[in-house]
């Protein structure tokens, strides 16, 4: 038998004898007996103390509780003996503005040195300038540039169209304007909505809106071209705050009058421009076509959206008879004057 | 006395593990103690815990329900607990229950694989009676093997997913499997033999419908169960060794457990009999692999040489005053065995695992499938993805079979058996809220036939509505085929009805006169319960169905402008 064989069975009888028990080599040192006993505790206790920190009974806790804001009031009370609506007619955009803006306060009054400046123009649909859907970019290149005279320190740009923005704010011609310009571009993402808070809205009391551009905004001014519309019978300043909007807004179809007056209600923008360079006079908002659009020579600045529209209507569409049902809405709930013959107005030829 | 190895009196075990307790040399061991060493507790505590989970199953139904916690295990389940944790910053409901399982794991190790997991109850039961290994190869076929990481990149891809807002747990949480094979598999395979064969044994656990219930996923559960438990035949506890997330999880937590086997290289002789039995493959013959053992105390049992013992706080390197007789002088690997360059590529795997579920269209608020129609109580869909467990407790609660797990092509990969209703199949009966009740995550919120109603305190926000019904006047039976029906206004169970009709006198090809009811819908007092499309006699393709759209859980999928949200 060698010698491992013999120091194996000796071994194994020896271990027979005895039973195993803990010899003094086997125990832990006290050092790491806390350790380790004290790392039980601690991970017991930690998740029993994290469990009771988000426990939720109910299930509440977990639906996401989404922010809500509100839009400020970016109304400027208009200079004594200012006009409502300034109208001015001719082919100058520069010119044009300058008067119809100067009609209603000038732009010095509306535009503080510094301020940050959100500009909305309508840019819905991949149509090319011609065809009058969506606003004409050399007017809202020449307001970028008044706005910038009148000393705004940031100048932005903002829509949420309906075709895909990329195509829309490039094929308008709107994404050049507004580089040219020197102004800056907002295009939605789906992290640029947040939930607004309308209070006192029929149908919007919270919807979700394009804010991301509207975050340290001082003034905002939109600027919206004038179209025929199917169902709202006409598309101007007061319609061009959809385009702010997010969320299932196919839905607006169903009261487009109460969702019209609800944007106005929404919007108290520091004034607007309705550009009536070209009209679309048919087959809107969308057009297509350019017997559709009517060369119109007409650049309305008002500090009523009411009745800035209202003039648009029956003055630049010439349609007779009631005025869409949603100014008619507003009127009512004191948000603008949509009689706009007994408004103050300068109307003038200039260029 | 002897074990049958040959040796004289080198053979006895301590009190408590002993087949023979020790010092008795050529005495029998009392019958007691025989009958209660641990590792025949163990098995009296799986058949129990095995037995409980069936009879949680069985009384998943209306009439049995009483106030039993029938999702139990899936509560206390804390792979579930603490990845609904992860991705809705939350604990619901009883998931708090999980600290049952969490605190225990954290002194003894894995003790759930072996004494209370169902599943792996039943592949250690079916890998028992199918064995067919020789001692030999059984010691082979137990040796730990790189394989057995795969469960642990499961995890982590699990954990990131949840992370991300998509919890995929319950396609491989064996609790979960487990409750989906129940459910859509064998209780309506018992279904099928009552209503086929009749009597016992079949009545014993007789369903609760008149007809047996039918699901789109069953021959898909049933494959997944079949192969994984038919695995064991080739690799003993294959699924549990090598695939469960939540055996996984609970090794990561044995890494810090006080108890573990531990070997005296003193006694050990290296015989490797100790891995004959053993379930986890975690090499109690060299150094342990804590995370690996399932605790089961078999290879105690097995070893010739009292060389193993369940201790506390065991030395990983004892001062030795002996020599060693082993020669593998380690005792301990604690942590799982996945190397650091694995685990980050793991990481990547989770990051790229996100994309490839959640890109699907069929969970999009653009394109989600319209008959994707979630039980009542649902929360939005980002939401229901980030805590629905698949694990089909509300399928199986189900009194009408109107909800299924959700194919692939309606829900994506994603999606996937998660629960939505065929209203073909039932409908959505007005005043039972069951599936709310059982789901353990709160996917479905627990209501009550107040707020699923709108009545009383929830008047104000109005019924939950799972979608919107339609009708096909082309196969309308009023509208096109001048015959006389709507059954579905008459069991329209909402009042005043959402279904309305245009009465109208016509005559008919034959000179008969006849009115004729054609029915129309009011889409604000619709609730989706669907019973008007099951009771439908245009029995092929209805001509009136339910689709998702006009749900009240969220403004994404609504209908109308003046939509109410619940």
């Amino acid at each position: 038998m060698s010698d491992e064989q013999q120091f194996r069975t000796e071994r194994r009888k020896e271990n027979a004898a005895a039973p195993r028990e803990r010899l003094p080599g086997e125990w832990p040192t006290r050092r790491e007996f806390i350790k380790r006993v004290g790392a039980f505790a601690l991970a017991a206790g930690g998740t029993a103390a994290l469990w009771k920190a988000l426990r939720d009974p109910e299930g509440e806790r977990g639906k996401p509780q989404e922010p809500v804001f509100r839009l400020k009031n970016y109304r400027v009370a208009p200079p004594t003996g200012a006009k409502v609506l300034g109208v001015a007619r001719g082919s100058r955009y520069d010119l044009m503005l300058k008067m119809a803006i100067g009609a209603i306060g000038g732009i010095e009054h509306f535009i503080r040195p510094g301020d940050v400046v959100l500009i909305k123009p309508n840019v819905a649909f991949d149509r090319a300038p011609k065809l009058g859907a969506t606003t004409n970019p050399e007017v809202l290149g020449a307001l970028i540039r008044l706005v910038r005279e009148a000393g705004a320190s940031e100048i932005r740009v903002a829509d949420n169209p309906i075709e895909s923005p990329e195509n829309c704010f490039a094929k308008t011609g709107i994404a050049d304007a507004t580089h040219q310009a020197g102004a800056k571009l907002y295009m939605p993402t789906p992290a640029s909505f947040e939930m607004l808070e309308v209070p006192g809205a029929k149908l919007i009391a919270r919807w979700p809106f394009f804010y991301r551009p509207f975050r340290g905004v001082e003034k905002v001014i939109g600027i919206a071209p004038i179209k025929d519309h199917n169902l709202c019978h006409a598309s101007m300043t007061t319609k061009n705050w959809y385009g702010l909007l997010g969320g299932r807004r196919n839905q607006f179809h169903q009261d487009i009058h109460n969702i019209v007056a609800d944007l106005a209600l929404m919007m108290a923008p520091t004034f607007v421009v309705l550009d009536a360079s070209r009209v679309l006079l048919k087959n809107g908002p969308t057009g297509g076509d350019l017997s559709d659009v009517m060369e119109g020579h007409t650049l309305i600045a008002a500090t009523d959206q009411i009745a800035a529209d209202a003039f648009g209507f029956s003055e630049i569409l010439a349609r007779k008879g009631d005025l869409p049902q949603y100014l008619y809405h507003a009127r009512d709930r004191g948000l603008g004057n949509p009689d706009w013959r007994s408004v103050a107005i300068k109307e003038e030829q200039v260029g | 006395m002897s074990c049958g190895c040959g040796k004289d009196g080198g053979c006895e075990k301590p009190v408590f593990f002993a087949k023979e307790p020790p010092g008795t040399n050529g005495v029998k061991a009392p019958w007691w103690m025989k009958a209660f060493r641990i590792t025949r507790v163990r098995v009296f505590s799986q058949a129990f815990f095995f037995g409980l989970f069936f009879f949680f199953i069985y009384v998943t139904w209306f009439s049995r329900l009483k106030g039993y916690p029938v999702s139990l295990f899936l509560e206390v389940d804390p792979l579930v607990g603490i990845a609904t944790a992860i991705a809705t910053h939350t604990v619901y409901r009883h998931l708090v229950w999980s600290l049952w399982l969490i605190i225990p794991t954290l002194l003894l190790g894995r003790w759930f694989c072996n004494w209370m997991c169902p599943y792996g109850t039943l592949h250690q039961f079916i890998g028992w009676l199918f064995n067919t290994r020789r001692n030999i190869d059984k010691i082979a076929i137990n040796r730990y093997r790189s394989i057995f990481q795969l469960k642990y990149i499961i995890l982590v891809v699990f954990i990131l997913l949840a992370a991300f807002g998509s919890l995929q747990i319950g396609l491989l949480d064996p609790i979960c499997i487990m409750y989906r094979t129940f459910t859509t598999g064998i209780a309506p395979a018992n279904d099928l033999a009552v209503s086929s064969i009749g009597g016992a044994p079949w009545q014993l656990f007789k369903p609760g419908t008149e007809e047996y219930r039918v699901f789109y996923a069953t021959w898909f559960v049933g494959l997944v169960f079949l192969g994984l438990v038919g695995m064991n035949l080739v690799i003993p506890r294959f699924f549990c060794r090598v695939l469960c997330p939540l055996g996984a999880l609970l090794g990561f937590l044995s890494r810090f457990a006080l108890w573990r086997i531990d070997r005296d290289v003193t006694r050990c002789t290296d015989c490797n009999l100790c891995l004959a039995h053993c379930e986890g493959a975690s090499d109690p013959q060299a150094a342990l692999r804590k995370s690996e053992c399932f605790v089961c105390f078999n290879c105690i049992d097995d070893c010739p040489e009292d060389a193993l013992s369940f201790r506390f706080l065991p030395v990983k390197k004892p001062v030795l005053t002996r020599q060693p007789l082993s020669k593998l002088p380690e005792t301990e690997v604690a942590w799982p065995a996945l190397p650091r360059r694995q685990l980050l590529l793991t990481g990547v795997l989770g990051v790229l695992a996100y994309p490839l579920v959640r890109l699907s269209a069929a969970v999009n608020p653009r394109a989600f499938d319209k008959k994707a129609i979630r039980p009542p109580g649902s929360v939005a869909e980002p939401e229901f993805l980030e805590r629905c467990i698949k694990c089909d407790q509300c399928i199986n609660v189900c009194p009408t079979n109107v909800l299924q797990p959700a194919t692939l092509m309606q829900a994506g990969l994603e999606g996937l058996w998660t629960p939505v209703m065929d209203m073909r199949i039932g409908f959505c009966q007005l005043n039972c809220t069951l599936c709310s009740e059982v789901c353990p995550t709160g996917a479905i919120q627990k209501i009550s036939t107040e707020k699923k109603l709108g009545v009383g305190r929830y008047a104000a926000a109005g019924p939950i509505s799972v979608g919107t019904a339609f009708f096909n006047h082309g196969r309308c039976l009023p509208w096109a085929m001048e015959t006389p029906c709507v059954v579905c206004e008459e069991v329209c169970p909402v009042s005043p009805k959402a279904i309305g009709t245009y009465d109208e006198q016509v005559k008919r090809w034959d000179g008969t006169m006849v009115i004729l009811n054609k029915p129309y819908m009011r889409p604000e007092l619709c609730i989706g319960c669907g019973i008007c499309e099951h009771e439908c006699p245009v029995a092929d393709d209805k001509a009136v169905y339910v689709t998702a759209v006009g749900e009240t859980r969220s403004k994404d999928r609504s209908l109308l402008l003046r939509s109410r949200q619940t």
